[in-house]
């Protein structure tokens, strides 16, 4: 039956069952196989991407560094010197994690511990909106009101037209939701038990929240923070537009300092021939910049994976 | 004490300390609870400050001009956004062409036929998530090197800004479509294969479809992403001085967020109003995906 169910009609399954032998065993079927090719490669190629990423880097970043010393590359002043550029990221980020962190992680917890489902359900895309805002659109808002309103008229403070201290705030705005977001699935994460153990031994729900839930959760709220300083450090328009145009390695915030993203956005945007010395640079701070921003990931996603086997 | 006052307090006595809410009152706790409130709504208050001082600033150039017009360096205060406008239009359509067939074949892959012991898998997994949060402008290096590898020329076009983009959102639509087709109970499947059709049948006809309104609020929110996203596109050499609208993959392009950059790098105050109310309509435009995307969400939704 198994061999010839070709040459008998109907169902093949009601003729089975008068025999003892049928053939369980999985047919091959040559189309779900090729089906499965084609998936499997759409799949892979998320690896080829990566792969993609760094070999059209590196060809360039090859020939720059033929090009140029790399003593001059990684030097602190010079038209190739990459450490004010770094310098600027560097600044942009910590202020922006300064204002992102406390908020991002009041917001979690309030999502966490304290709103009610119901609450929650509306609050968490409302914050979530600010990360749909289109990063020109705060880099515009940086430049139109944060630096002439904000930090000039209202703070009476002493900054130029472009600083970074104007785009580290906008950007630690927009990284609220990252931090927020991740920290609030930690600290959900916590097991309700270890909350009703705190609250029988007579803690009121902040001492819960301090002592018992966020020192549980701190590995996903580590990478949750982790996280919104990989975004902060690999936006780009915010600091293209506010945080300024020349490399300066400073430590006073309110001055403009330009950034590795910035860097490659103004360079892009020039007009630099395929091949030439400044081209081939834009490359190397690309592969710097992805190559940190690489590790970072690699760091929260190892958070992660803690505080996952943790509960 | 009568027995039922005793069960009542020892009630009321058992929810305060259940939820720790009888201990709330002293001022630490109260400070406490309001600087979390401040953090909550703290990006709320800068997002209304954001948009009333952009419609303020965009006021005087809410006209027809504005979207009917081209740039303009010779009439500032005549000039218009209708290149950007349909250029990310065209970006777009074309983005979700490559992007969305992709992602969700890599999803379901994933998902449905994939077997997470081996390496290879793991390897994928680990490189989506390390995917999702490359820095924008890197994509738009790769999107340059990609347009050499292919041949192609001229610089700016829809292909090449349609390419950066697309490998921007790719992450984001397969992770959210796995999610989409992880929520489809097993149930279902079992029914489907129990009934002797096989795998992919079953994912096709079964699995898919249940899964298609995350799917589709997945890509929505991932083009809303890709919509106002102008680091990779610079990259490409898309410019915003372009005075025609495109015709094709191969054709000059501009998009809304680059000409919004252009023009408030410009130094006159009208470019700055101009910009102000071209930034209104691309928050219109995201708005709306977004909103698309939670409309299909609650309709069509459903809780297994």
């Amino acid at each position: 039956m198994s061999e010839n169910s070709s040459a008998t009609p109907g169902p093949p399954s009601g003729a089975g069952l008068a025999h003892a032998s049928v053939d369980l065993r999985p047919r091959p079927r040559r189309a779900e196989s090729v089906i499965k090719t084609i998936l499997m490669g759409s799949a892979l190629l998320s690896v080829v991407i990566t792969f993609g990423i760094v070999l059209a880097l590196i060809e360039p970043v090859i020939h720059f560094f033929g090009q140029v010393q790399f003593g001059k590359f990684f030097a602190t002043e010079g038209h190739f010197a990459v450490l004010p550029l770094i310098a600027g990221t560097l600044m942009t980020t910590v202020v922006a994690l300064v204002v992102a962190v406390p908020l991002g992680l009041g917001a979690a917890m309030y999502l966490s511990e304290y709103a009610s489902k119901r609450a929650r359900k509306t609050l968490k895309p409302t914050l979530e909106l600010l990360a749909g805002v289109p990063s020109v659109v705060y880099g515009f808002f940086a430049l139109a009101f944060v630096t002439p309103t904000l930090l000039q008229d209202i703070l009476n403070m002493d900054v130029g037209f472009t600083n970074a201290l104007a785009a580290g705030l906008v950007l630690g705005v927009m990284i609220i939701p990252t931090v927020a977001s991740l920290s609030e699935d930690a600290l959900s994460a916590v097991p309700q038990s270890m909350r009703q153990g705190s609250l029988a031994m007579g803690a009121n729900r902040m001492q819960t929240t301090l002592r018992v839930v966020l020192p549980a959760a701190l590995s996903g709220v580590a990478a949750a923070v982790v996280l919104g300083m990989s975004r902060a450090i690999g936006e780009t328009m915010i600091v293209a537009l506010a945080a300024g145009a020349q490399k300066n390695l400073s430590i006073d915030p309110r001055e403009g300092m330009q950034t590795m993203t910035g860097f490659i956005a103004q360079t892009a945007g020039g007009e630099n021939p395929v091949g030439s010395v400044d081209y081939n640079m834009l490359f190397a701070v690309g592969l710097l910049l992805f190559l940190i921003t690489l590790v970072i990931n690699a760091i929260s996603i190892s958070f992660v994976r803690r505080f996952r086997q943790a509960y | 004490m009568t027995s039922s006052t005793l069960e009542y307090t020892r009630e009321a006595v058992q929810k305060a300390v259940s939820t720790g809410r009888s201990r709330d009152r002293n001022t630490a706790s109260l400070v406490f609870l309001v600087l979390l409130w401040f953090s909550l709504f703290f990006g709320v208050m800068v997002l209304l400050v954001l948009i009333v001082n952009t419609v303020i600033d965009g006021a005087p150039r809410f006209d027809s001009a504005l979207i009917t017009r081209y740039d303009s360096t010779l009439f500032p205060e005549r000039t218009g956004f209708r290149a950007g406008i349909l250029g990310t239009v065209w970006l777009m359509v074309t983005t979700a062409i490559m992007a969305v067939p992709l992602g969700i074949a890599a999803a379901l892959y994933l998902e449905e036929f994939a077997d997470n012991t081996r390496w290879y898998n793991r390897l994928i997994e680990l490189n989506l998530q390390n995917l999702a949060a490359v820095p924008s402008i890197v994509y738009g290096l790769l999107a340059v090197a990609v347009m050499a590898l292919i041949g192609f020329e001229r610089k700016g076009v829809v292909l090449g800004g349609a390419i950066a983009l697309g490998l921007l959102i790719l992450p984001i639509i397969i992770i959210t479509t796995r999610e989409a087709v992880r929520a489809v109970p097993n149930d279902i499947r079992f029914g489907s294969l129990a009934l002797g059709a096989t795998q992919w049948q079953t994912t096709w006809r079964q699995t898919l479809p249940s899964a298609i309104p995350g799917i589709a609020t997945g890509t929505i929110l991932g083009l809303s992403r890709a919509i106002g996203e102008a680091a990779p596109l610079l990259l490409l050499g898309i410019a915003g001085a372009v005075r025609f609208d495109p015709t094709g993959v191969a054709s000059p392009v501009t998009a809304l967020p680059i000409q919004i950059f252009s023009m408030t790098s410009r130094s006159q105050d009208e470019f700055q109003t101009a910009a102000a109310a071209a930034i209104v309509v691309l928050l219109v435009m995201v708005l709306l995906l977004n909103g698309l995307a939670i409309f299909i969400r609650n309709k069509f939704q459903r809780e297994w």
